[in-house]
């Protein structure tokens, strides 16, 4: 435990230099403070976390234990009901099962091609500040606009995109990608890894700038190859920025909301919905009508992500969250 | 290998004006959409170019009063809740980075716990809290909550920019008599300058996009910001693709106006030229 935290390593990838037993001693004195000296530096964060994040978190558990009337009145305790309800609810495994492939699919391939993006960001050719700007477009456009856009470019009979394909002769019949049952997820992950790609890469780039180019120009010195210095150098040092990409899309793309939601919109039932947008549709739009049974969702959503990102992290040593 | 030593860079510049036009192409459909009459969106079958050029859309939007209200919201939130960010961020950041104290642990884990929750799932929580607290059509009631949903990631990044700076540094400040809120602000801050770029684009960015919790929480038409506003120019009564498009375009500017001001910082790696 003591190692791992003593090291330092930046998000930004900076290692910290070697140190040697005598300094390493010094630093842990000057290191340690009382809980109650930490209180000046912690107090904003704080207050702003219990009034905004856990007062309406206890709301929502406790709306959860409750029976609500169909206009939304609270009727009384219902105990366990709403989580009952939720897990014998028929759709609630296709929903999960839709979650899984959602998350799991957009942030492999948000990471994947945002490393690689990242890294080609990075070089220096005529034409890169231009490419940084349009890269950063997506992220600067509202979320739910872009997905209005997606579903008129997508559309079957108005869509540019069918239109474009069959021109091309790359499509002999236009595709339905949002109403054909095979496509819909499929198209939903596209548009989810086009808006999640300019964070990623942004996090990358910046972890990628923070190496310092001498240990790398050293390497090239003494001979390695591109792809070991990638390998056993870069990878390594990005360690953190990977770290930080990685937990926050899959924080990120498990609570997307609008995507999901405008692209699906026109699918009656729950078959492309992911556990976000079924807690949504279950209290103001299926036949349910439940705020108890959205609400108990809602917190079935959250214990969710934790052990995702808890379990990633036990893969991938969570101490380093607490210091990077 | 000379050839291609000469070559790359120009291919590097294909491959890069490749990689644009992926991530413009949307945009430019949103563009040509905004230029044209708004029946033509939905025209079938589509065509790429305007049937009819109607240039006036973005003198429209932009001399309608609405658009302009919630233009002046959405600067008000998107600037206030990266202000409000920094400020509580940064001191903890710093202490969490350079001292192990009880708790330390348990508060970086609340932290990343608070970003786990789905603004959705808070928002009639949150609408109940400050409907209690008269805050309700209050652009402090959004600020606040963009700046709680957006401390996570600051504290976060900058608690990575500041451990990866070396105590030698900061410890001879010390020597030098500077105390520990100047050491902070004098030469801890300048050396964390890429993470604060980062915190400042990705907090105005969350908050310039927030959708839901506005969505519940602004109900005064012009108090809006432009995430919600705007979907008012298509909605099931008028359908204006042209002017919600235009709008949206507009809405991109000052974060791309932003991005540009300080994007230099952000490729900075000044951390690296502290360290010798």
């Amino acid at each position: 435990m003591t190692d791992q935290l003593d090291t330092p390593v930046g998000a930004a990838g900076t290692p910290a230099a070697p140190t040697a037993p005598a300094r390493r001693r010094r630093r842990r004195e000057t290191g340690h403070a009382s809980a109650l000296s930490a209180v000046p530096w912690l107090i904003v964060p704080l207050l702003l976390i219990a009034g905004v994040v856990v007062y309406p978190a206890i709301a929502l558990v406790q709306a959860s234990l409750s029976d609500y009337s169909i206009t939304g009145l609270r009727k009384g305790s219902a105990g366990f009901d709403n989580y009952t309800s939720i897990f014998q609810h028929d759709d609630l495994w296709t929903v999960l099962a839709n979650t899984a492939v959602w998350v799991v699919v957009v942030v492999a391939l948000t990471i994947l091609i945002g490393l690689a993006l990242a890294q080609f960001m990075a070089k220096d050719f005529r034409g890169r500040t231009l490419m940084r700007w349009a890269i950063i477009i997506p992220w600067a456009a509202s979320l739910v606009i872009t997905s209005r856009l997606f579903t008129l470019i997508l559309d079957y009979e108005h869509g540019i995109l069918n239109r474009l394909l069959v021109n091309l002769h790359l499509l002999g019949e236009p595709i339905d990608f949002l109403g054909d049952d095979s496509w819909v997820m499929p198209s939903m992950i596209g548009v989810g890894v086009f808006v999640s790609l300019p964070f990623t890469a942004y996090v990358l780039l910046a972890g990628l700038n923070a190496i310092p180019g001498d240990i790398v120009e050293a390497a090239r010195v003494d001979g390695a190859s591109p792809w070991k210095i990638y390998r056993h150098i870069t990878l390594p040092l990005l360690r953190p920025a990977l770290l930080v990409a990685s937990v926050l899309n899959l924080i990120y793309v498990f609570n997307s909301f609008p995507v999901i939601y405008t692209l699906n919109d026109r699918n009656p039932g729950f078959s492309h919905d992911t556990s976000i947008t079924y807690s949504y549709k279950l209290a103001f739009k299926a036949a349910e009508r439940s705020v108890g049974m959205s609400a108990a969702m809602g917190v079935v959503n959250v214990l969710l992500i934790l052990v995702v990102v808890l379990i990633y992290l036990r893969i991938i040593r969570w101490r380093e969250v607490t210091q990077a | 290998m000379t050839l291609t030593r000469r070559l790359r860079p120009y291919y590097l510049s294909l491959i890069g004006l490749a990689i644009t036009l992926v991530f413009v192409s949307p945009y430019a459909v949103m563009l040509l959409d905004a230029l044209r009459p708004s029946g033509d969106v939905l025209a079938s079958p589509p065509t790429f170019l305007p049937r009819e050029w109607q240039w006036n859309t973005f003198g429209t939007v932009l001399s309608d009063a609405r658009f302009l209200n919630w233009l002046r919201t959405s600067l008000v939130v998107a600037v206030s809740s990266t202000a409000i960010v920094l400020v509580a961020a940064v001191p903890a950041a710093y202490f969490t980075a350079r001292f192990r104290f009880p708790g330390r642990t348990a508060f970086l884990l609340v932290v990343l716990v608070t970003q786990m929750f789905s603004p959705t799932s808070l928002v009639v929580g949150l609408y109940r809290e400050f409907f209690d607290l008269t805050l309700v059509n209050t652009y402090l009631s959004i600020i606040i909550t963009n700046a709680a949903f957006n401390l996570a990631f600051a504290i976060w990044i900058l608690q990575g920019f500041f451990s990866s700076i070396p105590r030698d540094v900061e410890e001879a400040a010390h020597l030098d008599g500077c105390g520990r809120v100047r050491t902070l602000w004098h030469v801890m801050l300048p050396l964390t300058l890429p993470g604060l770029v980062t915190t400042v684009i990705f907090t105005f960015i969350a908050a310039w996009n927030e959708y839901v919790v506005a969505l519940t929480l602004m109900q005064d038409d012009d108090k809006k910001p432009l995430t919600v506003g705007i979907n008012s120019y298509v909605t099931g009564y008028q359908q204006h693709w042209d002017e919600l498009f235009a709008a949206s375009l507009i809405a991109v500017v000052p974060v791309v106006v932003l991005f540009a001001l300080i994007e230099k910082h952000l490729v900075g790696g000044l951390t690296a030229g502290s360290v010798k």
